[in-house]
């Protein structure tokens, strides 16, 4: 059977980051597997700018920023092999995998690293009712379609669901000629980054509707009408706030799901929450010498904060491949009031320092993020504002880590102005 | 053109009928209004094989189910069709439920149903521990069994096609003439005569009819919602699970597919014949329905939602029979659940109804009787390999949820009824029909589907005629 | 009086901006008020779009190269959609100097062999 150091499962922005940072870190005898026709993941079709500005400090669209990494790792000897799928990962590391070129291959790796990215949820995962016509898009394949294949999905849109890949096609799409008529969103908060509602909607006077959500689907064969109804605080529509637009088009920008499917199979631990592995500080998995980043991991809204996560994942795989393995006793990570979850979900006592990764479950103003050992608190970090569109994150010292005594932290929000934790619309 | 005998409708029981007529010296010519075959109620039903305790003894229902059932397994193996015979049973929840089974038990021994078992609570949750705790008992029935009901339309479909029969796609019947030897029938595509018609039109088969002047039935279209959930709830459950059957149907089963997903539905709805619309009060009922026999089912891996049209009719029975008014016109209508398990047995009814009626039958000398396609993920490692060695595009996986490769797709492309839309390759080889439903595949596919018809991408449907998918190139194009 | 919702962070301050004299209220931080001044005064934005290959690729991903005034944004997009290349380009290569008399320029941002 062959056998490379380490595989890399995914070759966009998180799998080209760790298979850097490894070779870095002197680990020679790396491949790269990836499932497309060429390496950069969906990078390729997120034309727009914006990415970067923490990593190069200056603002990428999405292929410069993969193509840097493309071109790093075309300086090295990484073996990236496009057109490959793997079938299948067994918990002794040993990948089963099937590409034109090589044919179906097993290959056994002294170390992996999960980086396979996410997926669009689908119209089947909210049950929106109404016709089965055609005209309903994940917003994006209609990227992929509009970006890649240079192909309009149609000429009058509605967007259901505020994510920024919905928000960057609502800004897409009428660049190219399109009609964007609304966008709507079921919660009373956007998921998207502000500045995106700013330059994509507002800049184009497209409307966002706040708590409402799409109650039919109408049309014999193309999409012809949609209908978009309020919603209360229990998301249920409110009946007689119906509005009717007449579109050819529905996209969906309605959330992102880690896909696991490999890493289940393969018997890693997975957090319900995140829907990707529970991980240590180094991002290593249940399984000894299997690492997870990026969107494998948990959803991310900046690739700056993937590479970074991914060089760590990359460093730590190194490090289990020369011999060294983190040790102390194991501290989990508790989601306290207000936060949704925490990536890692755990650490060893005695790391060098602990950045933990999380969302807030609702928005808040002048509120805090404490950390909780037991009763006791041992770090407390002031924040003016937080939504769970945006990803937040504290950053704990050996000095405190080592003081802790417990067998968990807490990770919680202490609440000022909102006092009963209700979300307050953003404008 | 002229045929000895022309099938309006190509679900699976015209299907069905013109597999058994190929078998014959004869020109069979199939006219299916929609662009591709199976695109009725046969894409969209729950797929189930029923055992047949279920009609009244005595129908033609009756027979035709436990026929069906009977060859069921070996037309699958024969034709390629995925099949699972998993048995089915029918819960008690009640007392009423308990009285319920005992007339089911009976009317399934007088139909000649094999197996049948009355079991305790404590028998039925050894075989289904997901069970509710309301259980009483069940009725086990264990010929009943799951299919993949549009790829038999097509296995069946296929082999009538490669055994000689003629199929028109987008060939809707507008108008039937009598003439001196028997009908003309006028679509889109051209008229077609033949002294013999089948009327196997499904949900509109009272139209077809009343095109010759009959008027002796009425199609009654009855709606039913299904959710289709992720393989990661695919074994919730190993059998069929049915609820009693009461007035409003055989109410909302609980099911794994062949393909690995559990399917949970209908409920039933009066409703125009194409209308396939999901509704959220018609779901929430499938949902609460189901969650009385199987508690733990978890509605956060749904995938996909669809509604399918049973063809039901003012008749009790099944309409299978020469039209009184028009000779040589013979009416196989009303098909309804257990249609899908009758087909088998249908199309042989068929070929005796049409030489009862005059038709002369010759066996032909040579009859194929096989048909095989390539399921890349079912494949031995080496066969893998020696595939992909073959066609290099065996290697490339173009749906990942699936793990279905170009070389399927491809395939599925030059078969005798290539398909046209991205939904008729998802039907095909399961490209898109997984957990991200075609979010990363529907882009290659639509490509595939132009490269190997010859088509520009925007002419590449999402299903039947209609359903574009692109409205045109960004920035005009390149020059070609 | 304009309202505006400032984008130079995520906290999102929501900005006043006089019209006139471009004083900005209602700003957490200086940067908030240079740019409300800007938004209101001059507010520019980066096009990014792609142009025809005319070869087995279809498109190549394109970006203005600096921010273009915002009302520009159309003309710019009707100049790039005229283009027609073949390859090779690099990461930078100008396709439109000066496009749209902007003084930005329309590069591309993949390389196409």
């Amino acid at each position: 059977m062959k056998h490379y150091d380490l595989v890399v499962i995914g070759g966009g922005p998180a799998g080209l980051a760790a298979a850097l940072a490894a070779y870095e870190q002197g680990i020679g005898n790396i491949l790269i597997l990836e499932r497309d026709n060429q390496a950069g993941g969906i990078l390729n079709q997120c034309i727009h700018n914006g990415f970067g500005l923490h990593r190069f400090k200056e603002e990428l669209t999405g292929p410069e920023y993969a193509g840097r990494f493309i071109e790093l790792v075309k300086q090295t000897d990484i073996e990236v092999r496009t057109d490959t799928m793997v079938l299948e990962l067994d918990e002794n590391r040993v990948l089963h995998t099937v590409s034109p070129q090589h044919g179906y291959e097993a290959i056994q790796a002294g170390a992996v690293i999960l980086a396979m990215g996410c997926r669009e949820r689908t119209r089947g995962a909210i049950s929106i009712p109404g016709a089965r016509c055609s005209g309903i898009f994940t917003a994006g394949a209609a990227q992929r379609f509009l970006n890649m294949e240079g192909y309009m999905v149609g000429k009058r849109v509605v967007i259901l669901g505020s994510g920024d890949i919905g928000l960057i096609m609502a800004r897409r799409m009428t660049l190219e000629g399109a009609k964007v008529l609304a966008c709507v969103e079921l919660m009373p908060y956007s998921g998207g980054l502000t500045r995106n509602i700013v330059q994509c909607l507002n800049d184009f006077d497209i409307p966002l509707y706040l708590s409402h959500t799409v109650t039919d689907i109408r049309g014999k064969n193309r999409l012809e009408q949609v209908v978009v109804s309020q919603v209360d605080e229990k998301r249920n529509p409110i009946p007689g706030t119906e509005m009717v637009f007449d579109c050819d088009t529905l996209l969906l920008s309605v959330g992102l799901l880690p896909e696991n499917e490999l890493s289940r199979q393969a018997g890693v631990e997975i957090d319900p929450r995140t829907n990707g592995p529970v991980v240590w500080e180094n991002r290593e998995c249940s399984i000894p010498g299997v690492f997870a980043c990026g969107n494998v991991l948990h959803v991310h809204d900046l690739v700056d904060y993937v590479s970074a996560e991914s060089e760590q994942a990359g460093k730590a795989a190194a490090a289990y491949l020369q011999g060294l393995r983190p040790e102390g006793p194991e501290i989990r990570l508790k989601n306290g009031n207000g936060v949704g979850y925490t990536v890692p979900q755990r650490f060893h006592k005695g790391a060098e320092s602990l950045e933990i990764f999380f969302r807030v479950r609702a928005i808040y103003k002048n509120a805090a993020i404490r950390v909780m050992d037991g009763e006791a608190q041992i770090a407390r970090f002031k924040r003016e504002h937080m939504a769970p569109g945006e990803m937040e994150t504290v950053k704990l010292p050996k000095v405190l880590l080592d003081r802790v005594k417990g067998d968990s932290l807490t990770v919680e929000i202490e609440e000022s102005t909102v006092g009963d934790g209700s979300p307050v619309p953003q404008a | 053109m002229k045929y000895d005998v022309i099938i309006i409708g190509c679900g699976v029981v015209g299907a069905a009928c013109a597999y058994q007529l190929s078998r014959y010296a004869l020109r069979v010519g199939i006219l299916e209004a929609s662009n591709d075959v199976a695109n009725g109620t046969t894409k969209a039903n729950s797929a189930i094989v029923h055992a047949g305790y279920d009609p009244l003894p005595g129908t033609k229902m009756a027979r035709l189910n436990v026929r069906g059932t009977e060859l069921m397994g070996a037309l699958c193996r024969k034709l390629d069709v995925p099949y699972r015979n998993n048995g089915s049973l029918v819960l008690s929840l009640s007392e009423e439920d308990d009285a319920a089974l005992r007339t089911l038990y009976e009317r399934g021994l007088a139909n000649g149903v094999p197996g049948l078992r009355l079991l305790s609570r404590e028998e039925t949750l050894a075989l289904e521990p997901n069970l509710s705790p309301e259980l009483r008992g069940a009725l086990l029935a264990p010929s009943a069994g799951i299919v993949n009901p549009w790829e038999l339309c097509y296995a069946l479909a296929e082999t009538a096609l490669r055994n000689g029969a003629e199929l028109r796609l987008s060939a809707p019947v507008t108008a039937i003439e009598r003439q001196e030897e028997g009908w003309r029938l006028r679509t889109p595509k051209g008229d077609f005569s033949a002294p013999y018609v089948l009327n196997c039109a499904g949900t509109l088969s009272d139209r077809i009819a009343a095109l010759v002047g009959d008027e002796s039935f009425h199609i009654r279209p009855a709606k039913g919602e299904y959710f289709l959930l992720d393989k990661s709830e695919g074994t919730r459950v190993e059998h069929v699970i049915f609820q009693c059957p009461s007035k409003l149907g055989k109410g909302v089963l609980v099911s794994p597919t062949v393909h690995g997903n559990l399917l949970v539905g209908p409920n039933a709805a009066p409703s125009d014949p194409e209308d396939t619309a999901n509704s959220a009060q018609g779901l929430a009922f499938v949902r609460s329905s189901a969650q009385r026999s199987v508690p733990g089912i978890n509605f956060r891996e749904n995938i996909r939602n669809f509604a399918g049209v049973r063809a039901n009719s003012d008749s009790e029975d099944f309409i299978i029979e020469e039209s009184s008014v028009a000779p040589g016109f013979i009416h196989i209508a009303g098909i309804r659940s257990p249609g899908l398990s009758a087909a088998p047995a249908i199309g042989e009814e068929a070929v005796l109804l049409l030489r009862q009626a005059g038709l002369e039958l010759k066996e032909k000398a040579e009859f194929i009787d096989s048909r095989r396609r390539v399921r890349f993920h079912e494949l031995s490692e080496q066969e893998k390999n020696e595939l992909i060695a073959q066609d290099p595009r065996y290697g490339r996986v173009i749906c990942r949820c699936e793990t279905v490769t170009e070389g399927e797709i491809v395939a599925a492309l030059h078969t005798p009824i290539p398909p046209v839309s991205v939904n008729g390759v998802k039907r095909r080889v399961g490209a898109g029909m997984g957990r991200c439903q075609g979010g990363f595949c529907g882009p290659r596919v639509q490509e595939i589907i132009a490269r190997e018809l010859g088509l520009d991408p925007t002419e590449v449907l999402m299903d039947w005629e209609g359903t574009w998918v692109l409205c045109g190139e960004t920035k005009g194009g390149a020059a070609q | 009086m304009k309202e505006i919702i400032c984008i130079t962070c995520p906290k999102g301050c929501h900005l006043k901006v006089d019209e006139e004299s471009f004083t900005v209220t209602g700003n957490a931080c200086p940067r908030g008020a240079v740019y409300g001044a800007n938004e209101l005064r001059n507010p520019v934005r980066v096009v990014t779009s792609t142009v025809v290959v005319e070869g087995p690729q279809r498109r190549l991903p394109v970006k203005t190269d600096r921010p273009i005034p915002k009302g520009k944004m159309f003309e710019v997009m009707e100049e790039i959609a005229k283009v027609r290349i073949t390859g090779p380009v690099k990461v930078g290569d100008v396709l439109i100097p000066n496009v749209a008399g902007t003084e930005g320029n329309v590069v591309a941002t993949k390389n196409l062999p």
